[in-house]
């Protein structure tokens, strides 16, 4: 893809040489279009959005709710149906809080899977903990896709909550969420589906999917930190309580009352990031303009070129092999632990990450204590993996392994 | 600085041949601790003998500096005093290791100062 020029950090040197970033499961890096929105927002536009009446306010808020339209039509939502977080990880806190303290009863289930992200996992934990309530893992098949048959096993009568990763971030395995949410559907179980890394690499569409949530973040699809978005169909916000209380969630308040303001904004308590909201709607234009198809199509290339250069180095396994996945390569080279590989590649100006990819019961669950991981964005190209798999030999003269 | 440097030949070596790598008997002292940044994992065992370090041995995995670290401080506080023991500074450990390290690295060599003080502050309050 021609983007490199959109992207003015990839001019950066490190340690001398040109930077290849690859950690792009952890966060992306910004095109010039977001960093442009929300420079001029603050530059030109900048006021509190929804009650001025002076001309400064009501662009404010009309690039807030553009950026509002903008993501919910992204996702195939209605305006009303999404609201705007923080991140991922407050998307699911929300529900947790929101929709499960009050709805669930002692003696439920919730159905997660061994391969969740810490923030799909210790809210539901903690809930669990708090209101008597089970957690349940969907099993793993060798090659790090989801057990479908132990899923049919684990949602029955007593789940009221499913909650899973579209994709993982440790493994790279896409899971099969709408069939999912179809066993929980029929059982009258929600379905959550945490598109953290979904959503900013294919297309998806919460009506093709038919899952009741969706959670995902704006930094990982070029977008700025500190800005995420949750979906949820509109009978279920609009039964739903409110998560966080204060100002602008409120239609009307006496000393004794409160009648809560409509959808999305009830779930948008107190001054909102709206700089981050408008980089927000800058990368989903950027993201759309590109084409969800066409990115989807480039990452699998690089994944399939990636895959195929580092399975080719002897005494390196790959973490995670379902055939279906996502631009993510974990690794594990044998002799090398992961923090030292990732110092060796940083020294040639190679970003990866290693360590547990904020999933330990993961890594314990397979037996190892981390892995190293490249996650692809859509400005990687097949040099910069030859630069990575060059860099895996140089590691292993060091070790001399 | 190089990367070559940081993985220097003893590094290497203590990496790959741990020095006092395992359990005692009848430790005085045992003392477990993790850098959650990496997951590096160490324990140390110590048996403490008229106000020395008679005996030490550590056990735990991750990266080759916060390993090495471990292994050779142990050679480093074997036969030395308590109090000795507790006057170690980080420098001391750079000063040990000998190679060039980036901050974050930096939290994998203290590992092992780090859980050494712990578990002797632990006993000396026992006392
Ligand atoms: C699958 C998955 N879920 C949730 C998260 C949490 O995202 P955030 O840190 O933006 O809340 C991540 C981020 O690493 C992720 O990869």
């Amino acid at each position: 893809m021609d983007v490199r020029k959109d992207f003015p950090i990839l001019k950066r040197k490190i340690h001398g040489k040109e930077l290849v970033y690859l950690d792009n499961a952890a966060t992306t890096q910004k095109p010039q279009v977001v960093l442009d929105a929300e420079r001029d927002y603050y530059t030109n536009h900048n006021a509190n959005i929804h009650r001025g009446v002076y001309v400064l306010s009501e662009e404010a808020t009309n690039l807030y709710e553009k950026a509002h339209e903008k993501a919910s039509h992204f996702i195939n939502a209605d305006f009303q149906e999404v609201v705007f977080t923080r991140n991922t990880t407050e998307s699911l806190n929300l529900l947790a809080y929101s929709y499960s303290v009050w709805d669930l009863q002692k003696g439920d289930e919730i159905v997660l899977s061994r391969l969740e992200h810490h923030s799909n996992l210790v809210p539901w934990q903690q809930l669990a903990q708090l209101k008597g309530v089970t957690v349940k893992f969907i099993e793993l098949e060798n090659d790090g896709s989801l057990d479908m048959e132990s899923a049919k096993k684990l949602i029955g009568k007593k789940t009221k909550i499913v909650s899973i990763a579209h994709m993982s971030n440790a493994l790279g395995t896409i899971n099969d969420v709408r069939e999912l949410g179809k066993m929980a559907h029929s059982v009258n179980a929600v379905m959550i589906v945490d598109g953290a890394q979904s959503v900013p690499h294919f297309s998806v569409d919460v009506k093709k999917l038919d899952c009741d949530f969706l959670a995902f973040s704006a930094h990982k699809m070029y977008g700025p930190t500190g800005m995420g978005c949750l979906y949820g169909k509109k009978d279920l916000l609009e039964n739903m309580k409110p998560f966080l209380y204060g100002g602008e969630m409120i239609r009307e308040v006496s000393y004794e009352h409160t009648r809560f303001n409509d959808l999305p904004w009830k779930f948008e308590a107190g001054t909102s990031n709206i700089a981050g909201a408008i980089g927000l709607g800058a990368a989903v234009d950027y993201v759309s303009s590109l084409g969800m198809e066409s990115i989807e199509e480039y990452e699998k290339e690089l994944l399939m070129y990636g895959t195929k250069k580092l399975s080719a180095i002897p005494g390196l396994t790959l973490i995670g092999t379902s055939k279906k996945k996502g631009g993510i390569i974990s690794f594990d080279m044998k002799g090398i632990p992961p923090h030292d590989m990732a110092s060796i590649l940083d020294a040639d100006g190679i970003c990866v990450r290693a360590g547990h990819h904020c999933a330990m019961p993961l890594m314990n669950h397979l037996g190892i204590h981390g892995t190293c991981r490249a996650s692809f964005g859509i400005y990687n190209t097949k040099k910069e993996i030859d630069r990575l798999a060059e860099s895996i030999e140089k590691a292993k003269k060091i070790f001399k392994v | 600085m190089t990367i070559e440097q940081m993985y220097m030949e003893n590094i290497m070596d203590h990496f790959k041949s741990p020095r006092n790598y395992g359990k005692l008997d009848k430790p005085t002292i045992t003392h477990h601790d993790n850098n959650p940044l990496c997951g590096d994992e160490l324990t140390f065992q110590l048996i403490i003998h008229e106000g020395k370090v008679s005996d030490v041995k550590f056990m735990g995995h991750g990266c080759a500096i916060s390993q090495a670290s471990a292994s050779m401080l142990t050679e480093k506080i074997k036969g030395v005093s308590v109090e000795d023991v507790k006057k170690l500074t980080k420098e001391d450990i750079f000063e040990m290791l000998g190679i060039p390290l980036s901050p974050v690295r930096m939290k994998c060599a203290l590992l092992s100062l780090q859980v050494l003080t712990a578990g002797v502050a632990k006993y000396s309050y026992q006392l």
